[in-house]
């Protein structure tokens, strides 16, 4: 034993990375003393304190490691690595309930304005951008993160590539969450609506997607199965074009190095363009192609079909992918952005639709047989409904692409209303059908704690986004057929201010649709919290069922 | 082989599986963003635009920072409607200088494209810190501490540089009297203002904030405002001319 104490070195990995967060401090430490503005010290201070506590970490875990290289599993048997994973599941949760909180309170401060305290960090410009980011890139962006290295792992019998780079891609992407949040608390934004966070936390992200992608990639390649399971596709693509997307709608011009306002590349009716490009991709593939990857890999897995048809999920997977980047000019109709480009987004909005309804019928089919589980199972009742309103968003957003029905819905709360029946509707459940399956799984519990409370969970989120969205339809709609209303006389009926103030009961009620989907999420929290802490363990078996269930390789 | 079976070269690769994905989500993006580069047609040629002021260019970015687009359009659309509530449909070239653009995604409060000139300085300043004071109804939150927040000019002129390097075109000029400009601007009174309007013809120097001293945040917001949708003088715009 003393021969091979003496032999331990550091790995390569460790040394480079350890150099790396060095650096990093230094730097760090030197932008925070030449800053320019207060937001700019506070995030290099932070940046700071992050590096050194990355160096300490990864000391700490050379000098407790054994001197061998991280075991990989026994023959057939993958040592899964799974740290980094536990580490997103709880923090997606913890990100979900921020996330819906500050939702409810910007929610709440259109119904009673008093509520924004006339203070820069409490009012509803700063506000938005965090409920936002919080709802998709943190809680959203840690289920997917979660999920994805749990999918990789599994299907393709592997533990995940790297040693420390899956760790640096968990904790470095919720470090970005936290310079992206407090930077909109204090007013650092470069507005473009879900690409708020400015010039130094783009370049972070950077960095950490790149790794993202490559832990990703390289478990791939290593993959002891012969076939890349479907879900993985939708990851990659997922992974892939955000980064193609990043890249694309954020190239800026820092004013000074040592300050965070920065000026983006493009301008006017180009940047438009980009920001809408990169907008509905967001959706298309951070909320759609890595959600509906979830869809392939938990819904077989729960309800313990095979999926129901192959050949359409590789027809789903190319339409749906080359569809969906066309779509973004739909959010520019009757804008400055030239004819053409608004009516190449109407066209391929409505084509949208088919690949769109070819995903939900694969995954609702995949139920064949074992429908009666929707009595018995609410976790995979959570998961069912999430594909049902995946398939009412993708027929609503197609709807309201068409120029004349945008003419009436842009600019309105139908809008909203659209976005939280895909968000709360199909992102929400289907992430919390992925928590309630991937918790007792990665801390070897039989099952959830309560069966009972994920059937409370689900009928008060249920009411909530029931509730949330007609309103939004109401008023949305409402809002549309005020502003275009004339008198006999053809003036205008109503001013704007009318408007708004008819907009006040719908508020309210949608409001109070947000409360419902919180204590949802935090009767979640409590169940998973309980799994893990007084749920049975699970006896030991020599081989998970895993993915044999799952996997089906083309003929 | 059946086209299933070819399809396992994706299945079964994954740098294959990657570059189809790359080669399949490229398409759409190319060919409706790199036209709007070089097709000549797509943003109008017109009078009268002219980069912000170093003051409108400060209040812009108070308006980006308060998250004012959250709520507020720029972008009148060509609907009946809209032209009698807000003016002239808004275009392309008018935000052409902007970086980013402001276009919106929402209306819970009016569109802003042409609100300048419609309503008194006096008017925002009371508006701006407590909305209800003057619209009962609303449900804008007040922005009481920009009349406090006095600016800091002493980057200015970095502001100008960096906008000239992503397309602006200011000039030498315009950047090395960038704080004299930006203080005449806020001070009718000052010996600059001749300069600075020969520097920005038909800009409007004001004491927008009606306070004596240094130029605060509520002066740059309310100068941003007062110029939106000023510049283009429709009465002169060759609207066939534009045709596309």
């Amino acid at each position: 034993m003393s021969q091979s104490r003496s032999t331990k070195w550091m790995t390569h990995g460790e040394a480079g990375l350890t150099a790396f967060f060095l650096a990093s401090a230094f730097l760090c430490l030197i932008a925070a003393a030449k800053a320019l503005d207060t937001a700019f010290a506070f995030h290099a201070a932070l940046g700071g304190v992050a590096s050194m506590m990355a160096v300490f970490a990864i000391f700490n875990r050379y000098f407790e490691r054994p001197s061998s290289p991280a075991f990989q599993g026994i023959e057939g048997r993958p040592d899964y690595n799974l740290g980094p994973i536990k580490f997103s599941a709880v923090m997606a949760v913890f990100w979900g309930i921020a996330g819906f909180a500050v939702g409810l309170v910007i929610a709440s401060q259109l119904a009673w304005p008093g509520l924004n305290f006339d203070l820069p960090w409490t009012s509803f410009g700063r506000l938005r951008p965090l409920h936002t980011s919080a709802v998709i890139f943190a809680f959203g962006g840690n289920v997917l993160i979660a999920t994805s290295f749990y999918v990789v792992q599994k299907t393709s019998r592997v533990r995940l590539a790297g040693d420390l780079a899956p760790w640096f891609v968990v904790l470095g992407y919720n470090f970005f969450i936290v310079i992206a949040g407090t930077g909109y608390l204090l007013g650092v934004t470069q507005s473009k609506e879900y690409a708020e966070p400015e010039w130094y936390a783009d370049l972070w992200l950077t960095i950490v997607w790149v790794t993202y992608l490559l832990v990703f990639l390289m478990t791939l390649v290593k993959r002891k199965e012969p076939h890349i399971f479907v879900a993985n596709w939708f990851y990659l693509a997922f992974i892939i074009t955000i980064a193609v997307l990043h890249l694309g709608n954020n190239p800026a011009l820092p004013v000074s190095v040592f300050g965070s306002k920065s000026y983006i590349a493009w301008g006017g009716v180009q940047d438009a363009m980009f920001q809408w490009w990169y907008g509905h991709n967001a959706v298309g593939f951070f909320l759609t192609a890595g959600f509906l990857a979830i869809m392939y890999y938990f819904i077989p897995k729960r309800a313990e079909r095979p999926i129901y048809s192959y050949r359409l999920s590789i027809i789903h997977f190319w339409a749906l992918i080359f569809l969906y980047i066309w779509a973004g000019p739909h959010h520019l109709h009757y804008t400055a952005l030239p004819d053409w480009a608004q009516t190449l987004g109407m066209t391929f909005s409505i084509m949208l639709w088919m690949p769109s309804w070819g995903g939900m019928i694969n995954g609702l089919m995949t139920l064949s047989g074992a429908w009666d589980k929707l009595r018995t199972d609410p976790v995979l009742r959570m998961l069912v409904v999430s594909v049902a309103f995946y398939g009412m968003a993708t027929f609503e957003g197609p709807l309201m692409s068409i120029k004349v029905v945008n003419s009436l819905s842009h600019y309105t709360d139908w809008t909203i209303g659209h976005v939280h029946s895909g968000a709360l509707g199909w992102v929400g459940f289907v992430s919390f059908g992925a928590l309630y399956c991937l918790v007792p799984w990665l801390w070897d519990r039989k099952g959830l704690y309560s069966l009972k409370l994920v059937n409370w969970h689900f009928w008060i989120a249920t009411i909530g986004i029931v509730l949330y969205i007609s309103a939004m339809w109401v008023s949305g709609i409402l809002q549309g057929l005020m502003w275009r209303a004339y008198t006999s006389l053809g003036f205008l009926e109503y001013s704007f201010i009318e408007s708004v103030e008819a907009m006040h009961p719908f508020y309210v009620i949608r409001a109070a649709g947000g409360a419902l989907f919180l204590i949802g999420s935090l009767i979640m929290a409590y169940n998973l919290w309980m799994t893990v802490r007084v749920g049975e363990a699970e006896e030991a078996m020599p081989m998970p069922r895993a993915s044999a269930v799952a996997l089906q390789p083309a003929e | 082989m059946s086209f299933w079976t070819r399809h396992q070269v994706f299945e079964k690769n994954s740098i294959i599986l990657i570059v189809g994905i790359l080669a399949v989500i490229a398409i759409g993006g190319l060919v409706e963003i790199t036209p709007l580069f070089y097709l000549k047609s797509t943003i109008e040629v017109v009078e009268g635009i002219r980069p912000y002021t170093p003051l409108e260019l400060t209040g812009r970015n108070i308006y980006v920072r308060e998250g004012c687009y959250l709520c507020h359009s720029q972008m009148v659309r060509p609907l009946r409607d809209e032209v009698e509530r807000y003016g002239h449909f808004s275009l392309a070239a008018e935000s052409m200088y902007d970086h980013p653009f402001q276009w919106g995604s929402k209306r819970t409060g009016p569109d802003l494209a042409r609100v300048g000139a419609k309503y008194s300085d006096e008017w925002h300043l009371a508006h701006l810190v407590n909305p209800r004071s003057i619209v009962p109804q609303s449900v804008m939150p007040g922005y009481p501490y920009l009349a406090k927040a006095e600016l800091d000019t002493a980057t200015i002129a970095d502001h100008l540089r960096v906008n000239r390097i992503v397309g602006v075109p200011y000039s030498d000029d315009q950047i090395a009297n960038a704080v004299s400009d930006l203080k005449a601007q806020a001070d009718p009174d000052s010996a600059d203002v001749d300069a600075f309007a020969k520097r920005y013809p038909k800009a409007i120097a004001r004491n927008f904030d009606g306070k004596a001293g240094v130029p605060t945040e509520m002066d740059a917001l309310i100068a941003y405002l007062q110029m939106l949708g000023t510049l283009v003088d429709f009465k002169l715009y060759n609207e066939k001319a534009n045709l596309r």
